[in-house]
Formats: structure tokens, C-alpha cells, sequence
């Protein structure tokens, strides 16, 4: 526990990403496999599930530090983080503790989850007395299952590819998927021989970074470039490997069994077949707003009327894999072409696996005349991609851009606050606006959390606390003085949000300190921007 | 002239603590007459006042901080005056170079201000002294269990481990201090083998108040005054109020830290956007404040600066008769008070 909670600390202790990087070289090139697992199991955000409720970790903390729940409730206060509270407040000790990592977690933390009340009390007793208070930290955010760390996935791959000397691509491709933290996975995962045998591993993703300034003159010639509509789904891998399907979310989640439709008519996919594309819901030749595929994401099972309503369809976009064979490496077109001709050859009678149709627009001016036309066919703009390109592993610049279309933006009043998390958990940063409703009052219309600089985040930090009209649990009403401009990527009626209204992607653009609240836009200029405009029906 | 036996021998008047008896002011925030002062940080006296009382100890510091010809009088640690009809001493309070707790006695009934205090050792000033007292009036800056310090000594080896490995290589360290106490603490205690320490001007101004007061400082050298070829080796003390400055950036590529009592917070720390936070206050922290307020002797105490409702409540629970007092510097929001002290001086 010693390595893994400094490890924590030298990455939570610095901003550079060089000097994350060499704190993770430095722990892994003296973990033990099997600590390493369960480090790379937590530094990629997987964490335990909450073994013992916060409640009563509090409970006990309380009661082993002698004092009355109103001065824990103080502290907390202050501190903002449940975890750190609790292990400030102990009884200091001199107690160091070198277990291994994966002693804590294996025996001392997860048989906890099916422990009685008594023995989970003794199991917290014991980690408080045998770890000092920046170990406590760690282990109390692991019990409550809040265990978290600002390094991204680039960082900890990057980190084992030093460490390994193994090409981080190949790192990231092993990392994907579902795996278990032993020390076997540990073992395979930094190994220098590539042959992967896990037939569901979805590859790591190519993400676009959005073209700057609108400079599309310097990406050369349009012919070099094969262009498609950016559609607003969920980014997701078809596998078809040793007769099963897989269909695996961006998010790294398994998610074949929630679209039996597409399932269905991968069945016809050749063995060894990877293809990157969206999930989109699609009825009548079109694509249906992102709401309704929203409706299908959180349910467990599928009846029938809601398969009926939203059907969704897998828009390919790419070829990874063809007869077992890794050809991300393959240019573009070679790609396009073979994707074409597989999925042309699938033989489906309700077309669940379609193609992203390519722009056809002969210049860049034809394709900026045609970027208007992006919300009346349900696009968020356009995908430009190199022909010459491989494709490539997370975010990069230069060959794959995102063009998206300006936003949406109205002019709303800061009416609720609540406090943020992680850097900003003593501050008030998660803000609810309002707009005037056609009574003349203020109703909430959408919440953002980001888009200000931190010395605004203060501003109106202390804004609100000198303006809290009530509290209700960790929320203030403030009085209706400030407003800021939001931007938004989609609108739809709802009959879910008092507004009668939801929006996409919503966040602060800027705060418009030259304008009183009364100038704040109304519902009804917002319903304007409704694709059936202000008369349609709900749905 | 006659007092009513419950005109309380203190009471905030709205410019600070006044003592009627004696027709004098503790601490005030606003210009008075006679001003009695526990020491030199900016939230414990006001400019303008007619007179300055202060510790001996302390007088460099107060002329940098008022002027030269400032009309400050002084009086020793240990030694006291009449001040018509109530005896006023001064007592260390180990806060910084010249605090002092103020001791005033009148009808053979006791108060003592505190100022700012501390229990731990700085080799810039002399330590705390209990003083026996039937009202004590304390500070509660930080005064939430969570605040307990490590071993000044501990935190400091940490501060000359992170200075030298920045050395080595090849980067400044930019250390955050506030300009007066802290600054001097830590320019006393680091290991001046490591490479130059440099200063902010603010901060050589006091390094100069306190070289005349005699205290011991290794060698500073005003930064803007500093050669380039200097600054990877260096330690740069400076005020928070120089980070994300221009003037950082004569220091090309630095690593920075913060010393507070606050940096015991994760997401104080966080917030600094700073890279190391040093655990090293000027304050007492819970522990001590709990056992100083024992050892004064005092039955009744007035609560000031800070986290002043739980200090209050707490020591109401364990039998004392405690009283939150709010002073300008203090409002019914302990996070705003904590806000206002991370930018204000400690």
C-alpha cells in the first residue's frame, strides 16, 4: 500500500504530465505483476463497486475519533471529501505500511462486500490503524468506491510502453476490452509478443480533434480528402470473430445484447471482421434524434413497442480487421473500399448495418454551402478524413478533423448552485439557469459546469454565497442577477424537464455581465429553435 | 470614575477591542486614539492611528510596515505599564518576529489577548508563553480537528529535498510564503547549501526588519537584481499574490509550492493550482489550541479569527463559557473568512 498511495500522491502533487509520467515509470518498474494489474485496474478508472457505505464508515470514524457528528459535518465542510476527512480525522499514528497492493484489495478489501456489519467494522479498524493518513486517504476512497486519479489513459499507457518497451499502440490495443487485474494479464500485457487471443478485444479508438478556425483551405487538395455528415450516436465497434458478435461502446462497454438488431445482421459478417462506426437511431431512411436512442441505452430488457419505435442501426464508418488480419495500418481508401464491399454483401432484410454515406460536394465552398443544411438532416456537421490515413489510436491531430456547426446559444440567469467535485469541491461550480416562461417567471432550463476560468468560478462563487436566497441539501437558490450566454448542440421537446424542454452538450460560452436578468431569453424565443418551430407536438 | 461591575474590562467597539478602563484600543481596524497592537500583519491594525503600542521585539518590523516616524512606543516581553489605572504587558505569542499576546489587568481581573500564536519552534521568534488568565480571547484561524501539523522539522527536510531535486535538474523553485513570518521562518530553517535564495521585494523588505531586529537570516538576494545564469539552482520566496505574475516568468521553467496551514487540504492545494503544498503554519492547530486554552487557566473565552462558531460550540460542550466574537475580518461563513485568509496574510 506504501508504493500505490505515494504513487497517488506524486500524481495528484503535480500538473506536468511529464512528472506523471515518470512517477508511474518509476512504480511499475518495481511492482510486483500482480500490484501492477490492480494499479492500471484503478489509474484507468475501474474501481470496486462501494463495499461499505460512506454512512457508516462515518459512523465509525466518528465514534474511534472521539468527536460529536456536528464538528465531522464541520470538517467536512471544509475539506469537501468525504475520504479525506475521515483519514485527517483519525488518531495519528506512526504506522507505515508496506503490504502489498494486492494483499489489500484481494484480502482485505473485497471479501469485505460479503463480510457481516461487525466484520467490516473490524476491517476498517484495522486498515486506520495500520496505515498512516495518506494511505488511509486512498484506502477509504477505495471502500466507498470513490477512488479516483487525474491521469488519463494516453498518460498510463505511455508509462508501460516506457516501462515495457513495448509499442504503445499495442499497449493501448491490450488495455481494451474487459480483463481482469491478475498478474498473468500484468504479464501479457508488457510482453513483447504481439499475438492477441482474446477474440472479443475491440481496438482503441481514432478521435478527431475539431478543425481551428474554420481553416479548411490548408488541408490541400479536396480530392485528397474523403469527407462524411458527423452524426450524433454513440461511437461503437462491430466484432465478428470465431462465430460471435461483439459490440463494444467507446465507453469500453459490452453493449451487443441491448441492439439485438444489429446482432442479427452481423451474423453474415466474415469471420474476423472489425468495423468502426455509430450507433444511431433510424427509422424512415433517417436519423432520429439523439434522445430517443437514450430511451434504449438505459434498459435492461427490450420489449417489442420500444424495438418498434427506435430501431437503431450500426452506421459504419471504417474497417479494422478483415480475415483476422490488423489493417488499421491499410491507407483510407483501400479501407473504404473494403468496407464497402462487405457491407454490401451482407444479406439483411431490415438494414441494420449501413454505411456512412461520403459528401459528395466537388470543392470546399460547395462543402461549406452544404455545412448549412448540417440540423435539417440531423447532423452535427461534417467528418473530414485524409484518404492517405492509417487509423490511428486516440485523439491526434493532422489527418482525421471534426467541422461541427456553430451551436445554439441563449442568454440565461444562474438561479441554483450546487458544489462541485475533486478540484473544485469547496466551490460552487455546478450552476442551474433559468429562463422566463411565458408567466413571467424564471424556470430552469439546463445545468453546465464548465466554460468559466477559475478566477470566474471564484467570482461567482462568492456571488452565490452572498446571494443564497435557501438551501436545500447541498443546493442554494441564489437571487436572479446573473446571466450568461450558454451554448448548446441539440434541442428537442421533453416531457421529462419543467421546460417542456432538453438540450445537448449545454455549457457556459460567457458571462454577460452587460446584461440585467430581465434581458435573459424566454422559452418562448427558445421554442423557435425547435426543428418543428413553436407549434409541433411533443415527440 | 466609576465602572459598573459587568462592564466587560473588552468589548468590541466596531474599530477593534476597547478597553474602556484604560481608554485604549487591541487590534483595531479602524484609526483610534491609542492603539495597543499584538502584531504586524495587516488584518491586526488599522493606519492612521494617533499612538502605537507594540513589543519591543517587534519595532523593525512595525516601522516597515508604518513608516519610519510612525508614532509607535514600545514595551518589552515581560515587562509592563500603566495605562490609566490598567496594567498592560506583553507576553511572546510565537506567531512571528514581535507578537505578542497583550495582558491587561485591572481590579485584579485578567484578560489576554492572544494575536496570532503558535506552539511550534521558529528560529525567528521567541515561543509562546501560557499566561494565566480569567478571559482569554484566542484565535480560531484553524480551529477544525483536521488541522494538526507534522513535525516542522519534517516538513522542512521535505521543502530542501523538493528544492535540491528541482536543482538537480535544472529548475527554479518558486515557494509561495506569505511575505511576513513565514517567509523569514522558512529562509531561516532551509539548507542555504543547496543553491541562492532569492527574494520578491516585499519579501527583502522584511528580511532587512529583521536583520536589524538581529535576527539570523542566510544570505537573500532580491530577485530582479539576480543574474540569470543564478536562477536554475534557486529558491524563489515569494507572496502568493506573485503567482501566474509576469514576474514569474523571468524564472523560465520552476516548479512551485505553497507553505500554509491550509496545504493539510487536498483541495486547497488543488485549488492553488500549485505543484507541492507544504504543511508549515504560524497558527496553532487543534491539538494546540485545545491545550493553550487549557493552560491559560481561563474560565471564559472569547473566540476570534476564523472558525469561531465551532470553536466556540466545542469548548461550550466541554464546560468553558465561550463566545464567538465577529471582528471585520471574521463573517457568519467560515469558507469565505477561509477564502479571504488564503489571499490575506496568515
Amino acid at each position: 500500500m506504501r508504493a500505490f498511495a505515494d504513487l497517488y500522491a506524486a500524481l495528484d502533487e503535480t500538473n506536468k504530465t511529464n512528472d506523471k509520467i515518470a512517477a508511474m515509470v518509476d512504480y511499475f518498474s518495481r511492482a510486483e505483476p500482480a500490484d501492477a494489474a490492480w494499479a492500471i485496474y484503478f489509474l484507468s478508472g475501474r474501481k470496486p463497486r462501494q463495499i461499505i457505505p460512506a454512512r457508516k464508515l462515518i459512523e465509525w470514524a466518528v465514534d474511534q475519533a472521539a468527536l460529536p457528528p456536528w464538528l465531522f459535518s464541520e470538517c467536512y465542510d471544509a475539506v469537501a471529501d468525504m475520504a479525506e476527512t475521515i483519514a485527517l480525522l483519525l488518531p495519528e499514528t506512526d504506522a507505515d505500511n508496506d503490504d502489498p497492493l494486492h494483499v489489500w484489495i484481494e484480502e482485505r478489501l473485497l471479501p469485505l462486500r460479503e463480510a457481516g456489519e461487525a466484520a467490516q467494522h473490524e476491517g476498517a479498524h484495522f486498515a486506520w490503524r495500520t496505515l498512516n493518513t495518506r494511505q488511509r486517504f486512498v484506502w477509504n476512497k477505495l471502500i466507498t468506491g470513490a477512488f479516483r486519479v487525474g491521469v488519463s489513459q494516453q498518460l498510463v499507457i505511455r508509462a508501460l510502453a516506457t516501462v515495457s518497451g513495448v509499442d504503445a499502440a499495442v499497449i493501448a490495443h491490450r488495455l481494451m476490452g474487459a480483463w481482469e487485474p491478475t498478474p498473468d494479464f500484468y504479464t501479457a500485457l508488457i510482453a513483447p509478443e504481439t499475438r492477441e487471443s482474446d477474440v472479443s478485444r475491440p481496438y482503441p479508438f481514432f478521435l478527431a480533434y475539431p478543425i481551428e478556425d474554420n481553416r479548411l483551405d490548408a488541408l490541400g487538395d479536396r480530392a485528397d480528402w474523403q469527407i462524411e455528415w458527423k452524426w450524433d450516436g454513440i461511437r461503437a465497434q462491430t466484432i465478428r470473430r470465431a462465430g460471435q458478435t461483439f459490440i463494444w461502446s467507446r465507453g469500453e462497454e459490452l453493449v451487443t445484447d441491448r441492439y439485438p438488431e444489429i446482432e442479427a445482421a452481423a451474423r453474415g459478417l466474415p469471420d474476423g471482421t472489425v468495423i468502426d462506426g455509430e450507433l444511431l437511431p433510424w427509422k424512415d431512411e433517417r436519423v432520429m434524434p439523439f434522445m430517443q436512442l437514450q430511451r434504449r441505452i438505459g434498459r435492461k430488457t427490450l420489449g417489442k413497442k420500444l424495438l418498434e419505435e427506435v430501431p437503431v442501426i450500426f452506421l459504419a464508418y471504417d474497417l479494422l480487421e478483415e480475415g483476422g488480419v490488423d489493417v488499421r495500418e491499410q491507407p483510407l481508401s483501400w479501407r473504404r473500399s473494403r468496407l464497402e464491399a462487405i457491407v454490401s454483401a451482407l444479406d439483411q432484410p431490415v438494414r441494420s448495418i449501413q454505411l456512412s454515406p461520403v459528401v459528395e460536394a466537388a470543392t470546399w465552398d460547395g462543402l461549406a454551402d452544404l455545412r448549412a443544411e448540417s440540423r435539417a438532416r440531423g447532423v452535427e456537421g461534417f467528418m473530414l478524413k485524409r484518404r492517405e490515413s492509417p487509423f490511428r489510436v486516440g485523439r491526434q491531430r493532422g489527418d482525421w478533423w471534426k467541422w461541427k456547426i456553430e451551436p445554439y446559444t441563449v442568454d440565461a440567469v444562474l438561479i441554483n448552485a450546487q458544489r462541485g467535485s475533486g478540484k473544485r469541491a469547496s466551490l460552487y461550480t455546478d450552476y442551474t439557469f433559468g429562463v422566463w416562461d411565458d408567466a413571467g417567471q424564471l424556470i430552469p432550463f439546463a445545468k453546465a459546469y464548465s466554460g468559466l476560468t477559475d478566477a470566474e468560478i471564484r467570482e461567482v462563487d462568492s456571488f452565490i454565497r452572498r446571494n443564497t436566497v435557501e438551501k436545500f441539501g447541498p443546493v442554494r437558490s441564489v437571487k436572479p442577477e446573473l446571466v450568461f450566454e450558454l451554448a448548446f448542440e441539440g434541442i428537442q421537446r421533453s416531457t421529462r424537464h419543467k421546460s417542456g424542454i432538453a438540450v445537448r452538450f449545454p455549457r457556459i460560452l460567457r458571462w454577460r455581465h452587460d446584461k440585467p436578468p430581465q434581458d435573459a431569453d424566454s422559452l418562448a424565443t427558445i421554442r423557435m429553435l425547435l426543428p418543428d418551430g413553436d407549434t409541433g407536438d411533443a415527440q | 470614575m466609576r465602572y459598573a461591575a459587568h462592564t466587560p474590562l473588552l468589548r468590541n467597539d466596531g474599530s477593534g477591542f476597547y478597553c474602556e478602563a484604560g481608554g485604549f484600543h487591541i487590534d483595531p481596524w479602524n484609526p483610534v486614539a491609542r492603539a495597543v497592537i499584538t502584531h504586524g500583519h495587516a488584518d491586526h491594525y488599522a493606519y492612521g492611528c494617533e499612538s502605537y503600542l507594540v513589543a519591543a521585539e517587534g519595532e523593525t518590523v512595525f516601522r516597515a510596515r508604518l513608516g519610519v516616524d510612525a508614532p509607535i512606543q514600545t514595551l518589552g516581553y515581560g515587562q509592563s505599564i500603566d495605562i490609566n489605572g490598567v496594567r498592560v504587558s506583553m507576553h511572546p505569542a510565537g506567531h512571528i518576529l514581535g507578537s505578542a499576546q497583550i495582558r491587561v489587568e485591572h481590579r485584579g481581573e485578567v484578560w489576554v489577548v492572544s494575536g496570532d500564536y503558535k506552539r511550534q519552534p521558529d528560529p525567528t521568534c521567541a515561543p509562546f508563553e501560557p499566561v494565566r488568565c480569567d478571559t482569554f480571547i484566542t484565535e480560531a484561524t484553524f480551529g477544525l480537528p483536521v488541522y494538526r501539523w507534522p513535525d516542522p522539522a519534517e516538513e522542512i527536510a521535505r521543502i530542501n529535498a523538493w528544492w535540491r531535486a528541482n536543482a538537480d535538474a535544472g529548475k527554479s523553485s518558486l515557494l509561495f510564503c506569505y511575505a511576513l513570518g513565514k517567509a523569514q521562518r522558512v529562509i531561516a530553517s532551509v539548507d542555504p547549501a543547496i543553491g541562492p535564495i532569492l527574494t520578491h521585494g516585499s519579501v527583502e523588505r522584511l528580511n532587512r526588519a529583521y536583520r536589524e531586529a538581529g535576527i539570523a537570516l542566510p544570505p537573500t538576494h532580491y530577485a530582479m537584481q539576480a543574474e540569470r545564469a543564478d536562477m536554475s539552482r534557486a529558491l524563489v520566496i515569494a507572496p502568493l499574490s506573485a503567482r501566474g505574475t509576469t514576474w514569474t516568468r523571468r524564472f523560465g521553467s520552476h516548479a512551485s509550492g505553497f507553505v500554509s496551514g491550509w496545504m493539510r487540504i487536498r483541495g486547497a492545494r488543488r485549488r492553488r493550482a500549485v505543484d507541492r503544498g507544504f504543511v508549515l503554519s504560524d497558527h496553532v492547530d487543534w491539538p494546540g489550541l485545545m491545550a493553550s486554552i487549557n493552560e491559560t487557566g481561563a474560565g471564559r473565552i472569547l473566540v476570534t479569527h476564523g472558525y469561531i462558531n465551532v470553536v466556540a460550540r466545542w469548548l461550550n460542550e466541554a464546560g468553558y463559557d465561550a463566545t464567538a466574537v465577529e471582528t471585520r475580518y471574521t463573517s457568519s461563513d467560515t469558507e469565505d473568512a477561509e477564502q479571504l485568509n488564503m489571499e490575506e496574510e496568515e
